[in-house]
């Protein structure tokens, strides 16, 4: 013991204590909200990446249904065919000219159409399988023959679309004052006491400035792709005078320059265009009265009175001259209310229909002759290049042959080697290496799958290029791992005591497998089978090897007719540049879609339904 | 609870004729038996004799080769690629190793019975009815009945089942579904039948209830059973052999083995000291 | 003629199937346990016996008959085939063959006609002996097989033994298989390297096969050609895709896994991975839609936005979209491997107070980083092999750039380019596509070897 144990502590030791415990014990706590901190940080990113992967989901399916709807519904044409029997031979109604039966019919529908470009013109509105689509629905119905009936045929694509609302919106708006309309057709003048079109001519110049501004960031666009031409001349060129390049490296880099050349002198071409279309643009813009000319590059505005429709041509704020596309009932003075003005601001010549197209149009919805309904030619015909006849039916039954032919394939050759595998091979080198290679060739790239189908199948045992045989045999190939995989975790999750309980009563081996074991794997095997065929459903990039991605009009009938399937026409479709097929190929999408989920549904509930825990 | 094992006379009997077989002739003789997994031995040159229409029963310590020599005695072993079996086993005088054996009629004459039950997923009636089946046993639908009643009644299960053998033989209790692997075994008429630790998996009453049976079998059965309960050795069985380390230590009535073992081993293993 | 045989035959064996059943039933009597094997068996047994033996001479008829009936041809003509080259002679025997069987021709002529005619009459001879051949072949075997039917015939035997070796045939289609990829790439490759030599391809920097059609005509340089068949830009473009792809699938990928397996409750678990699964089960053409409709526009207009030169088919769009189609592989691999960590490191780092990110960066994802590095190598073989994506949204030109924004092309796009449509299937063009094919299989195939290895490695650790 010594005086210092017994000293009592002195106030100021004692805070130094607490003092330097109480820091340490801050420390800790800072340290320790650190830590809790970046465990937060930790899980939110991992709870991010899943949200991230939804996302993408959503705006994955969003875009494919968001473009397919449109396409399951189609807008078609009533019209009154004369079916009488000199047109059309009761005996023999297919021989008929549907055609000429159309046209006719069109222009009663349309009777203020005149002149041979209109007349074309008019024709264009209807889809040009409207006499297929005619014929087919006469023969299916014979009996309607003899007198004239109403037939609904397919309107044209673009038709289609503007009734859809897809190509823009008419803008219909009542000015308040009268105007006085000089004739019924031809081209007519629009006068009125007040400003009634000021704020139309307004809109029109308004959008001439955006428009200018428009060009301009294109000719800027131009500008950088020029200046990057240059770069590379200067990089070839540098090529060309290097002592050291190639001869071969020489000619490449000349013929390089030659090509730039040509293409910097293009560019500037279009460059000068669009600067030069931007001025006059802003000229226009600017000028506050007068009339303002309305070309194919402006908003398109159009006057409604007495059942007719004027495009204008030229309006100022009281006046405008314009051209009678839909004929009046009579000419003369309209009180506000009774005349409309209807403006289209997509300019004509940034769209596919024309202002014509759009009167005419309009005059048949109001004449009630247009029908809009569920699309059956998407769901009964092959492929078309014109987009309102394809339809997905061809690659629908093209799809069916080839899995029947896979499954048919790979379903027997897969269980029959994973009972092999499985049940009897014996445990060597030889199996270890047989199920090595099938591990491998699960990761194998399809593409190859391909390369053999058409090295092997069509190129050396000589099968039909595009037929769902061969198509079948390649993915029946393909899907063989997967299936044998799934055949083999399922023979092994049935417990050796079955097989021990059979063999214990005397069944030979085979009789143990294929009488205890093989029943009880077979669901899985099922499960297996399925998700393999829907792997298979999926697949386009073999097909294209073998041909499949031929253009095939007709429904293929059997396994060695030329055909297509799902995916590749999706592929094909997606291709083509008008927005009608890029519906077609979003609705197509979500056909196959809906096949795979309903696959994918089968193999879970049978999964659930004959799982076993032993 | 009683065990009842009746004869019906109106159903062919699926027990073999036993007429002129003398009751305590030589039914099975193990010899110079070895029994090689890869390069391990399991059995050094195993001789033992297995009586007719008695249960002998095979006691010794874990990993001593008794399951082993059990699955020689109808070549279960022949199912596991890396086994090796030397020397020989008779049948009734027969080698049943010889190669013109059939193993799977071997395996109809020599039944099993696994440690842990192992009913089929399938019905009651079909359990038993599939040995008949494969084996071409019965002639008619009536006949498989009959085989089946016969052998349920045998192994005591028919009072129980006889109204659901529609129903999953998987749903039984776990003292009842041993009891309709021993009828599934019973059903191909075999003549001796092994028993694989037939109650390890079982609780004491349905131990009981098997054990009562086997008791019974024995009348029309020669029976082999692997047991790790000396207490069952000493109740159900007349012969009993010790395996120690892969070696036959002691055969010979089961009365003298427990009462009066000669070899030391055999001693400490039934007084508890190696186990 | 071989359908209707087939077809036939399959009649013989459920005759032949009948008869041998019934015939043991009447040997055995009421015994039916006195037979060897069940009757089933020894009508499969005669079914066997009198239909398999036919069935290989059919199959071995088919493949002998073509090559003896194009031989018969070429020596009848060989004074006007001389004159033609391998491929005119082809569509000779093509067109002849074709008028024979009635199919559609383009050109007829005289020479055609008559080569058809000793076509159809070697057709009809051959199916004459055919038929003769089987009749006498099922007769041999039905009439042989019901004698040897008997009590103690071991039927079930043999019968066994078919079916076993019927199974053994199956599992070797899948070695076939593979067989079959090997030598159809390696003959085709060699005959491509024999127009373009081999180092010329692999390193050479100039890729534009369309320019060997137009020199198709006049004599082809050697030079050339290999100019024309370098490919180093294919490779660095499919690196570049990949790498984007990875770069977005890796961390997202393994992020989600990491949060499935170690945080989310049940629930979310139950919503989140068949969210996952859905990902990984949408065809690759709808990714390429998706890239090329909303994507590479998106991109581009984003792009330019900020004053940069996108191209419509930049790398960047096709590797965003191949990366969101890997992250289901990338998350479900690394979900098994980090679940098969054992419980007990996980306890141990939480024993010592560890945080649970704490404890998953510093004990269980170094425990998983073999799993996890062969997970990554299996989703970089799956970029690389990826078609469809490519094919839809990146370009078609052979641009030598790192650049993400610009259009480059890969070896499956090429592959694709250079195979659809007609081709020659000599040239040197749809060759090329079988040597791309070869690098791809080399590629992926060892990619796979040692992911599998790292896996096998990392599982014996644990086991």
């Amino acid at each position: 013991m010594t005086d210092q144990t017994l000293q009592p502590i002195t106030p100021d030791g004692r805070a130094d204590a607490d003092a330097s415990r109480r820091r340490s014990d801050a420390d800790r706590r800072r340290h320790t909200a650190k830590r809790m901190a970046a465990e937060r940080r930790f899980k939110y990113a991992g709870l991010a990446s899943i949200f991230v992967a939804a996302a993408f989901l959503v705006l994955l399916l969003s875009t494919v249904v968001g473009n397919g709807l449109p396409a399951f519904t189609s807008n078609n044409l009533k019209l009154s065919l004369d079916l009488s029997a000199e047109n059309v031979d009761p005996t023999d109604p297919g021989k008929a000219d549907y055609r000429s039966l159309i046209n006719n019919a069109l222009k009663e529908a349309l009777p203020f159409v005149s002149g041979r470009s209109n007349t074309r013109a008019a024709r264009k509105l209807i889809s040009s399988g409207a006499p297929t689509i005619a014929r087919q629905t006469i023969l299916n119905n014979p009996d309607l023959v003899g007198q004239s009936q109403v037939i609904e045929v397919p309107l044209s694509d673009t038709v289609d679309l503007y009734l859809k609302g897809l190509s823009g919106d008419l803008v219909s708006s009542t000015p308040a004052g009268s105007v006085d309309i000089s004739d019924v057709s031809g081209t007519v003048e629009l006068t009125s006491g007040e400003a009634v079109f000021a704020p139309f001519v307004q809109q029109a110049r308004d959008l001439l400035a955006i428009n200018a501004q428009g060009l301009l960031s294109r000719a800027g666009g131009i500008q950088r792709s020029l200046d990057q031409s240059a770069s590379r001349i200067a990089a070839a060129q540098a090529v060309l005078d290097d002592a050291g390049s190639t001869e071969s490296a020489k000619a490449r880099a000349a013929r390089q320059i030659e090509d730039l050349t040509a293409t910097i002198e293009r560019l500037t071409a279009e460059k000068a265009n669009f600067e030069a279309r931007a001025d006059a643009l802003k000229a226009r813009a600017q000028s506050v009265s007068g009339t303002e000319e309305l070309t194919e590059n402006d908003p398109s505005l159009f006057v409604e009175a007495a059942g007719g429709l004027i495009k204008i041509t030229k309006a100022g704020n009281s006046g405008a001259t314009g051209e009678v596309l839909v004929s009046l009932a009579n000419a003369g003075t309209f009180d506000t209310g009774n005349w409309a003005v209807k403006v289209f601001e997509v300019p004509e010549s940034e769209r596919k229909i024309s202002d014509r197209e759009i009167a005419w149009t309009e005059s048949l919805r109001s004449a009630g002759a247009i029908e809009s309904g569920w699309n059956d030619i998407f769901f009964s015909r092959g492929a078309s290049r014109e987009p309102e006849m394809a339809g997905i039916w061809g690659a629908v039954v093209g799809s069916f042959l080839t899995l029947i032919v896979t499954l048919l394939l790979s379903f027997p050759i897969g269980v029959a080697a994973a009972i092999y595998l499985e049940e009897f091979a014996p445990k060597n080198r030889l199996t270890d290496l047989i199920e090595v290679n099938i591990n491998n060739l699960a990761a194998v790239p399809s593409i190859v799958f391909g390369l053999l189908g058409l090295a092997v199948f069509i190129n050396f045992a000589e099968f039909p290029r595009s037929a769902p045989l061969v198509g079948g045999m390649v993915l029946a190939l393909m899907t063989l791992p997967t299936i044998i995989i799934a055949s083999r975790a399922a023979l092994k999750a049935v417990p050796p005591s079955i097989r021990e309980a059979a063999l214990g009563i005397g069944a030979s081996r085979s009789q143990a497998v294929f009488h205890h074991v093989l029943p009880l794997a077979m669901p899985g095997m099922l499960t297996g089978t399925i998700i393999g065929m829907a792997q298979a459903l999926g697949e386009t990039a073999p097909l294209l090897m073998i041909g499949m991605v031929a253009f095939i009009v007709d429904i293929p009938g059997g396994f060695i007719d030329p055909a297509t399937v799902l995916p590749v026409q999706i592929y094909m479709w997606a291709d083509f540049p008008e927005l009608a097929f890029q519906q077609k190929t979003a609705a197509a999408i979500m056909v196959l879609l809906v096949f795979l989920v309903l696959m994918n549904a089968i193999a879970v509930v049978l999964r659930k339904r004959f799982e076993r825990r032993w | 609870m009683s065990v009842s094992v009746e004869h019906t006379d109106s159903v062919v009997d699926p027990a073999p004729p036993v007429a002129d077989e003398a009751v305590s002739g030589l039914k099975m003789q193990a010899r110079d038996l070895s029994v090689f997994y890869a390069e391990k031995e399991a059995l050094h040159g195993v001789n033992l004799d297995v009586a007719s229409r008695e249960v002998t029963a095979l006691i010794g310590p874990s990993g001593c080769g008794k399951s082993t020599f059990l699955r020689c005695l109808n070549r279960m072993n022949d199912t596991i690629d890396i086994c090796r079996v030397d020397g020989s086993i008779t049948l009734d005088g027969q080698d049943i190793y010889a190669p013109d054996v059939d193993v799977v009629s071997l395996r109809a004459d020599v039944g099993m019975v696994f440690q842990k039950p192992n009913p089929f997923p399938k019905s009651i009636f079909e359990n038993v009815a599939y040995g008949p089946r494969i084996h071409g046993l019965s002639a008619s639908k009536a006949d498989l009945a009959g085989i089946v009643e016969k052998s349920l009644r045998r192994a005591g299960l028919w009072e129980e089942v006889k109204d659901r053998l529609d129903e999953p033989g998987t749903g039984l209790s776990g003292g009842q579904q041993q009891r309709l692997c021993i009828a599934r075994a019973i059903a191909v008429s075999p003549s001796v039948i092994l028993m694989d630790e037939p109650c390890s998996a079982l609780d004491p009453i349905a131990t009981a209830i098997v054990e009562e049976l086997i008791d019974e079998l024995r009348k029309k059965y020669t029976i082999v059973i692997v047991t790790h309960s000396m207490q069952q050795a000493a109740r159900v069985s007349q012969k009993t052999a010790f395996f120690h380390l892969g070696d036959v230590v002691e055969a010979g009535r089961t009365d003298d083995i427990f009462t009066n073992p000669k070899d030391p081993r055999t001693e400490a293993y039934i007084t508890g000291r190696i186990g | 003629m071989t359908l209707s045989l087939l077809i036939s035959l399959v009649v013989v064996a459920l005759v032949a199937f009948i008869i041998g059943r019934s015939r043991a039933r009447v040997l055995a009597g009421d015994q039916i346990s006195s037979l060897h094997s069940r009757p089933v068996y020894h009508g499969a047994y005669l079914a066997l016996m009198s239909a398999v033996p036919a069935l290989f001479l059919l199959f071995g008829w088919n493949i002998v008959s073509a090559r003896l009936q194009a031989s018969r041809v070429l020596d009848a003509f060989s004074d006007q085939l001389s004159a033609m080259s391998a491929p005119q002679v082809e569509a000779f025997l093509r067109d002849a063959k074709a008028i024979a069987t009635g199919g559609i021709v383009g050109f007829r002529d005289e020479t055609k006609e008559k080569a058809a005619l000793l076509i159809s009459e070697f057709q009809s001879q051959s199916d004459l002996w055919l038929t003769i051949a089987v009749a006498v072949l099922v007769l041999i075997g039905f009439l042989y097989g019901f004698r040897q039917i008997g009590l103690s015939k071991r039927a079930r035997h043999i019968v066994e033994r078919a079916i076993r070796a019927a199974l053994i045939a199956c599992s070797a289609v899948a070695v076939l298989t593979t067989l079959g990829i090997v030598f159809s790439l390696i003959f085709e490759s060699i005959r491509f390297f024999g127009k373009v030599p081999f180092w010329d391809f692999l390193f050479g920097l100039h890729w534009s096969p369309q320019s060997a059609f137009e020199s198709a005509g006049g004599t082809t340089l050697a030079d050339d050609q290999s100019i024309i068949f370098g490919a180093v830009p294919l490779f660095a473009g499919t690196l570049l895709i990949t790498l984007i792809a990875m770069l977005v699938a890796a961390p997202i990928g393994l992020m989600s896994a990491i949060y499935l397996s170690d945080y989310a409750d049940d629930r979310f678990r139950a919503i989140a991975k068949p969210l996952l699964e859905i990902l990984a089960g949408v065809p690759t053409v709808v990714y390429g839609f998706f890239a090329a409709l909303t994507v590479a526009p998106a991109i581009r207009g984003w792009g330019e936005g900020i004053g940069l030169s996108v191209s419509s088919e930049s790398a960047l769009a096709a590797g965003l979209v191949m990366g969101i189609m890997i992250i289901p592989f990338v998350s479900s691999l690394s979900d098994d491997v980090i679940s098969a960590v054992p419980q007990s490191l996980r306890d141990g780092s939480a024993g010592l107070g560890a945080t649970k990110s704490e404890t998953i960066r510093k004990v269980v994802l170094p425990a998983a980083l073999p799993g996890i590095v062969s997970a990554m190598l299996l989703a970089v073989s799956r970029a690389v092999g990826e078609t469809m994506i490519v094919v839809m949204a990146a370009g078609l030109a052979a641009n030598l750039t790192i650049n993400p924004l610009e259009a480059v092309t890969t070896v499956t796009v090429q592959i694709v380019t250079l195979l659809v449509g007609d081709q020659e299937f000599d040239s040197a063009k749809t060759l090329a596509a079988f040597a791309l094919g070869l690098v791809l299989f080399v590629i992926t195939l060892s990619l796979n070897v040692i992911a599998l290895r790292v896996v096998q490695k990392y599982r014996e650790q644990y086991d």
